[in-house]
């Protein structure tokens, strides 16, 4: 999925490059971005290069903040708090994460996530989401496909539930907008929709054939087959 | 009222992260864990982490940066906008919805633009605003999340993403027209 979207992408900015270079397509204001570049063409090569080197630059910046969320992580989790958590929120965990053992540290990770998100800590929800998915790999028996609890958690996340949205208030405030948290309830109901939204698809998708595990691993050297748990 | 709960919720973003280091600490030293070690020995991985990361979210950020570079949104605006007139969907925000799950910064910047034009207390502009704030970059967070326990094989979660995303939107404009019109 990710792979034809991937391609997708990329052909279409090829495409809608070339076909205004060419002059079969008129854009209305798209002269300003030409004439800076040159081309479209050009613009777009520009892009590929420059997107390249801030996917590294962002990650530079993640991994200081990662190594102290990680440090803390390590600190909650030997001190029982994360266990805690979980067992606090069990009822709810239970439904959601059906496949992830009771009391296990995943459960943790992902409840500071979903929390630091709702709160809109964004540097300290990229971390935390990173240590559940670590921890939620653990119980994964086929590395390199995604779990059907991994993609609840992550279904979740990307409808990115915040109470209070900070920046967008911030965009309002600086356009001098008279009540910019006006947004705030609107903001909350649409974003309520999306994360049940993502909740319920999730759960039904899992079990359709097309996504469905597969209940058979090719045989490698290092996984056991169907019907087993993972010895490791 | 409003100020009231403006005021705590500054207060509680505020001081979460810092309860929550606070907890940790007096939770690890009433078990009498080498607190300092044990942080050390934790943070290590984040380097690793990082490292891991970079492959996936070179690979997305360059077709999400060649997609914008190229106009494709606006080509697309330009062919869809008497279909999305049609089913009530304001055209002026089909690059809003189609830039919020590939660029967190790109759509900031559309959301800026469309205030810009349309005022910041105009329908408009605050159906974007929400449609900004209900949704998250999917495409960003696929990348990294599974980037990170080097996931490929990633089943429904992109189609669980985008249409969590559509329903939010399809939401966020119409309550907002429900709100605010």
């Amino acid at each position: 999925m990710l792979n034809w979207i991937w391609i997708g992408l990329i052909l279409a900015a090829l495409l809608a490059a070339g076909v205004q270079d060419l002059g079969l397509v008129q854009l209305p204001g798209a002269d300003a971005a030409v004439a800076e570049k040159g081309s479209r063409m050009a613009a777009v090569t520009e892009a590929a290069f420059d997107s390249a080197k801030t996917a590294v630059n962002i990650v530079i910046g993640l991994i200081g903040i990662m190594a102290m969320w990680l440090g803390l992580m390590r600190l909650a989790d030997k001190a029982g708090l994360v266990q805690l958590l979980a067992r606090a929120l069990k009822p709810v965990l239970r439904r959601l994460f059906p496949d992830v053992p009771d009391g296990h540290p995943a459960l943790g990770a992902m409840v500071m996530n979903i929390a630091a998100n709702m709160l809109g800590l964004g540097n300290a929800a990229t971390p935390l989401g990173l240590k559940a998915m670590e921890e939620l790999d653990k119980l994964n028996p086929r590395k390199g496909t995604a779990t059907n609890a991994m993609c609840t958690f992550l279904a979740i996340n990307t409808a990115g539930f915040t109470l209070i949205p900070a920046t967008v208030l911030g965009i309002l405030a600086a356009a001098g907008s008279k009540t910019p948290h006006a947004i705030i309830s609107t903001t909350l109901i649409a974003s309520g929709v999306a994360t049940i939204t993502a909740i319920v698809t999730a759960k039904i998708l899992e079990r359709l054939p097309a996504f469905r595990l597969p209940p058979h691993d090719p045989p490698t050297a290092d996984e056991p087959g169907a019907g087993k748990e993972a010895t490791r | 009222m409003r100020e009231l709960l403006q005021a705590v919720a500054t207060a509680v973003s505020s001081w979460a992260v810092p309860a929550m280091i606070g907890t940790i600490l007096v939770a690890a030293l009433v078990r009498r864990l080498p607190v300092y070690e044990e942080f050390v020995e934790g943070a290590k991985e984040g380097f690793q982490v990082g490292l891991r990361i970079i492959p996936f979210l070179v690979a997305m950020l360059v077709a999400m940066g060649m997609f914008r570079a190229s106009g494709a949104i606006d080509v697309l605006k330009t062919i869809a906008s008497p279909l999305l007139g049609a089913v009530g969907f304001p055209p002026d925000l089909l690059p809003m919805a189609i830039m919020r799950p590939l660029s967190g910064s790109g759509a900031q910047g559309l959301l800026a633009e469309i205030v810009k034009t349309f005022g910041p207390d105009s329908l408009l502009g605050r159906q974007a605003a929400t449609m900004v704030g209900c949704s998250e970059t999917t495409f960003y967070v696929l990348a990294v999340y599974f980037g990170s326990v080097a996931i490929t094989r990633t089943r429904h979660a992109v189609v669980v993403g985008l249409t969590a995303e559509l329903a939010g939107f399809i939401t966020a404009i119409w309550v907002c027209r429900m709100v605010f019109a």
